[in-house]
């Protein structure tokens, strides 16, 4: 275990080191989610009876949208990974006395975190200073905050199991690319990226909430908003661990799977 | 121009040369497109209308700017890439051939796979025109919005290009512009309040190439609207200014 804490610390600190990045994100960040906001205050102005969802709930998911934009993006993936797998360099990795997976999975863990971090908080802050109803308020009993960090923390883990089953994939096709530019819009309609799930026909809601997308930051960001309460938001969380526990152990099988089959050449 | 026509020849042969690569970037931009589009759909049909302006009056100023931003993306996304030819110092090369500066970058790429989201949106234009009563003067305001759009998005491509002289890298800060644009010009800019309409018909007029006509397009102002687009190209005078700047500044980074 210690030595995936170290490959996640080495990580974490590396992805700390991009701060003027993260600075220029952030105006991006921001102006973005004012545009959502814009947009969707000309909406309520017009027809407030055909909001799904409160007004204060949705200014939260919205400005927490952008704030944890890198914990769960699909395209924020480990560029090094993919090529090592291309090039061949993974085998410098195997020599090493650890898991593969568990490495990987800790690297990742740690990139999104640090990425993560370093944008969520000034949008957070920068969101609770819009006046009412339209800024970031926490509104909720500390209780129900609590359920949304232990949401994250599972958020975190379902895109990184996912990131990691395509990482795993990458054994058997050679062009990494391809899969995520299908999978990213995808990702975003049925994860709330294009609007928030409860804005989707009735239909496709229903199948978006059961998917592995709506396991992402629907959760956490609809519990922080108190748009979900009670039995919703444990039935919630016991589908995110589900879908954690079987993306995480597909991306395993299809790594071992894919480790047996790899032959490297060289010297 | 019959050597930017070679290179664009050039440009072609090479990409067909990996065409399941190819086709899976095209899908990627198509699915982009269909995004915006289902977004104004989901919108637009639990409320009935977005500001006062129905699914296929959004789709036809949707389907405006798409073709725009595409069309510049495919022609002057050489500009994208400045921040790569300028740190890996393929800049001084492009100095020393005896060509225009200008003609070079924009011959460094052609975006073939933009093809799919220009059809994309003029299949969305199609679907919006039935919201148009039309007549020779409206066409042609349709095709102004669309070319001169395009004109202010490479306007902008200019002044990242310009910007990367001064920083060596590119900046994040111009997605708000060119990214943002095409995201949330899915609507007229109307829609966001008069803040935001005022600061893109005066700052950065994309406006003048999407609200504003577009109400001359619905019968909702008169036809002195529909010109607007002619007076956002003042935009570039501006950008060229800027890019002119850089270019004299350059230092170049050494082999």
């Amino acid at each position: 275990m210690k030595k995936y804490l170290s490959f996640f610390k080495m990580r974490l600190m590396a992805g700390l080191q991009y701060r003027t990045a993260a600075l220029a994100g952030l105006s991006t960040q921001f102006v973005w989610g004012g545009m959502e906001i814009l947009l969707y205050r000309a909406l309520w102005s017009a027809h407030p009876e055909r909001f799904p969802m409160g007004v204060e709930a949705l200014a939260a998911y919205i400005w927490l949208q952008q704030a944890y934009l890198t914990f769960f993006a699909l395209w924020h993936w480990d560029g090094e990974i993919m090529e090592s797998v291309r090039t061949g360099a993974v085998a410098y990795e195997l020599i090493r006395p650890t898991d593969l997976y568990g490495m990987w999975m800790a690297r990742s863990l740690a990139l999104r975190l640090s990425r993560g971090m370093l944008r969520s908080l000034p949008v957070i802050l920068l969101g609770a200073l819009i006046p009412a109803p339209w800024g970031l308020r926490l509104r909720v009993s500390p209780w129900a905050f609590g359920l949304f960090l232990l949401s994250t923390a599972l958020m975190l883990l379902v895109v990184t199991s996912l990131t990691m089953l395509i990482y795993a994939l990458c054994f058997f096709v050679t062009d990494h690319r391809g899969m995520f530019t299908v999978l990213t819009p995808v990702a975003d309609l049925l994860g709330g990226g294009i609007v928030p799930l409860p804005f989707l026909p009735a239909g496709l809601r229903k199948i978006a909430e059961l998917s592995p997308f709506g396991a992402m930051q629907n959760v956490p960001l609809r519990i922080f908003g108190g748009d979900i309460a009670g039995a919703e938001i444990a039935r919630a969380m016991g589908l995110q661990a589900f879908w954690a526990a079987v993306l995480a152990s597909a991306g395993y099988a299809v790594m071992r799977a894919g480790l047996r089959r790899t032959v490297i050449a060289g010297g | 121009m019959k050597l930017y026509i070679h290179y664009m020849s050039i440009h072609i042969k090479s990409r067909m040369a990996y065409k399941a690569s190819f086709f899976m970037e095209c899908l990627g931009h198509f699915l982009i497109g269909l995004e915006l589009f289902l977004g104004v759909l989901f919108i637009t049909d639990r409320f009935g209308a977005v500001g006062g302006y129905t699914l296929r009056e959004c789709a036809l100023c949707c389907g405006a700017v798409l073709m725009a931003s595409s069309l510049a993306e495919c022609f002057g996304r050489g500009f994208d890439h400045f921040a790569y030819v300028l740190s890996s110092a393929r800049f001084d090369r492009l100095l020393v051939q005896p060509r225009p500066l200008m003609l070079q970058i924009l011959c460094t790429e052609l975006r073939l796979n933009m093809l799919p989201r220009i059809l994309e949106a003029a299949v969305m234009i199609g679907f919006g025109a039935g919201a148009v009563r039309w007549t020779a003067g409206k066409c042609a305001v349709l095709f102004l919005m669309i070319a001169c759009g395009a004109g202010v998005f490479f306007g902008l491509f200019l002044i990242y290009a310009a910007l990367c002289f001064f920083t060596l890298e590119g900046l994040e800060v111009m997605n708000i512009f060119t990214d943002g644009a095409r995201e949330y010009g899915k609507y007229p800019f109307g829609v966001y309040g008069k803040g935001v309409l005022w600061l893109l018909t005066l700052l950065v007029p994309l406006a003048l190439c999407q609200h504003w006509p577009l109400q001359y397009l619905l019968d909702r102002g008169p036809w002195q609207y529909g010109l607007l687009p002619i007076l956002s190209l003042l935009f570039l005078v501006p950008c060229f200014l800027a890019w002119r700047a850089g270019v004299r500044r350059y230092r170049s980074t050494g082999s």
